[in-house]
């Protein structure tokens, strides 16, 4: 059992998300930073897709109620076991009754704790990610708060895993900072004028504070539409770039609903939106104009990146 | 009926665009290709999502490239589908709705923007067929079509912070029905005791898209029975 003693500025339970439901009107959700999220399940021991905690710029402590073993990759959050740095992107075993603490992230926004056994809360429509606003999955459909109490599932690796084992400085990605994001364009590039167009792939846009798991406003030059943003609602998904009339763009993340008004101009590639998923209020984004074969091409390293952690790191993913 | 496009949304995303009208025509082409890409079975589809006008077929490029999907769903379009013209595969769904007072807030400004009496907005709401185009906005959230003119009203100028799961609805010529507790500025004549999303349910979704929903007025006491009935199985279904 894992007892939290702070639950860090908005800490859930997050899995690869709830597939299948998009025709009734139900997101994904699932972890933001899907890289990070199946790195520390793959270093924990775990299935990638295993229900892990997502923080959020600011982490949270727990204390651990029996002996386990963890993983945690993403943002540097300073985490601390027993008070002795823990490093990031690493896994290690812990004893029954330390606590593990993380601080504010300097840089990035989003940390993954998994735990070998994967965070047991019961599966929802297929999955135990946390939908805070349907109030679905997760503990009670709701971010962490302090005094709650995680089960951990059966950690059938548990005597084999080895004393601490962390992913090799060639596989961890940047977390955080100026964020390029490669676009693939449409379904409506053909509403927005041509320099409306330019704007979008040659701007500089700033993260704004109203930025969440549902979805990142961005500021910066206006992309122009041809005539209006307004479109017969249509669907959406994590990655689509909606351009509302005031030409400021807005990336749909994993909470997004699954439908929407607004002109698509192009939809962000999804080895990609981690990297929007780490950034945070005033961090800088690009948008680069990239052909579906690149897109295609990226898919396949990052499936073929997980291969190759989880030969390094056996488990039971 | 126009050509149909196919857009891209994303690397994982494919567009099948039917048209560019709420138009139940337009509609029943988007369910029909999800009822034969689902009959398909298709490896490496992985979800579809149908719109008023469009379908987005969600799938992994690893396993079906894009242009092998595109030309299973031409195939699929091409050809003709056994018992459309019956009508199969079309669900009706009755919703008991208790019409007017604290159930219903607006009914009155209803009828008074429509010169109707609120006798007459429920006898033409409850009189109607009316057809899921798609779900969205939140889980189970119905866009209905089908409306009468006659009832048309335009939103609220500011929303309701709090709008209670089972509130019937219109918006401009639209009608729906609130699955969640949320805010929302629709016109609101009444409730429905039933559950529209019940995340503990074997079915969670009472509707799908392609559905018809009929509505039929209850006074309180049905409406009472009708909530004591989802609440009893609410309270089952806890206790397993």
């Amino acid at each position: 059992m894992i007892v939290v003693l702070a639950p860090g500025f908005l800490t859930t339970v997050q899995d690869e998300g709830r597939r299948g439901y998009r025709a009734f009107g139900m997101p994904w959700a699932g972890a933001m930073d899907r890289f990070a999220f199946a790195s520390a399940n793959l270093l924990a021991g775990n299935p990638p897709g295993a229900a892990a905690l997502e923080m959020t710029l600011s982490g949270g402590s727990f204390r651990f109620e029996e002996a386990v073993y963890v993983a945690l990759c993403g943002a540097e959050m300073g985490a601390a076991l027993e008070g002795a740095p823990a490093g990031n992107w690493v896994a290690f075993p812990v004893a029954s009754g330390a606590t593990l603490s993380f601080g504010p992230a300097a840089l990035g926004c989003r940390t993954y704790l998994a735990v070998h056994g994967g965070i047991d809360v019961p599966v929802v429509l297929g999955s135990r990610s946390t939908y805070v606003r349907a109030g679905v999955g997760g503990v009670g459909g709701r971010a962490l708060v302090v005094g709650d109490i995680l089960r951990i599932g059966p950690a059938p690796a548990a005597g084999r895993l080895p004393p601490r084992r962390s992913l090799p400085g060639p596989l961890v990605p940047s977390c955080g900072g100026e964020a390029r994001l490669r676009v693939l364009a449409g379904p409506q590039e053909e509403m927005f004028a041509p320099d409306g167009i330019d704007t979008f792939f040659s701007s500089a846009y700033t993260v704004t504070g109203r930025n969440d798991r549902m979805g990142y406003r961005l500021e910066g030059p206006a992309v122009r539409h041809k005539a209006g943003a307004d479109i017969l609602t249509d669907a959406l998904a994590p990655g689509a770039v909606q351009v509302p009339g005031d030409g400021m763009p807005i990336v749909m993340m994993a909470d997004c609903q699954t439908s929407g008004g607004y002109a698509k101009i192009g939809t962000v590639i999804g080895p990609d939106l981690r990297l929007l998923a780490q950034s945070r209020s005033g961090d800088t984004v690009h948008f680069l104009r990239c052909p579906e074969e690149e897109a295609v091409t990226a898919l396949r390293g990052e499936r073929a990146a997980y291969a190759v952690i989880k030969e390094r790191f056996p488990g039971v993913g | 009926m126009g050509a149909v496009r196919m857009l891209v949304a994303g690397e994982q995303g494919l567009v099948v665009e039917f048209g560019n009208a709420i138009d139940p025509a337009v509609n029943a082409r988007v369910h029909r290709l999800a009822r034969a890409l689902a009959a398909r079975g298709l490896e490496g589809v992985l979800e579809t999502v149908p719109t008023y006008r469009s379908l987005l077929v969600l799938f992994d490029p690893l396993v079906l490239t894009r242009e092998r999907l595109a030309s299973e769903v031409e195939r699929l379009l091409a050809a003709p589908e056994a018992g459309e013209a019956s009508g199969a595969g079309r669900n009706t769904v009755e919703l008991p709705v208790l019409y007017g007072g604290e159930f219903g807030p607006d009914l009155d400004f209803v009828a008074r923007h429509n010169g109707l009496s609120a006798e007459e907005v429920v006898a033409i709401h409850s009189s109607s067929a009316y057809l899921v185009y798609m779900l969205g906005f939140t889980p189970g959230f119905p866009y209905l079509g089908g409306m009468s003119s006659r009832l048309a009203t335009p939103r609220l100028s500011s929303p309701r912070g709090k709008v209670p799961s089972g509130s019937v609805g219109i918006a401009g010529s639209q009608a729906g029905v609130y699955p969640l507790e949320s805010p929302g500025g629709w016109r609101l004549i009444g409730r429905t005791p039933l559950r529209l999303f019940d995340m503990d349910a074997e079915r969670p979704f009472l509707l799908a898209p392609g559905d018809v929903v009929r509505f039929r007025p209850v006074d309180e006491e049905e409406y009472w029975a009708y909530l004591q009935v989802e609440e009893i199985r609410a309270f089952e279904r806890r206790g397993r």
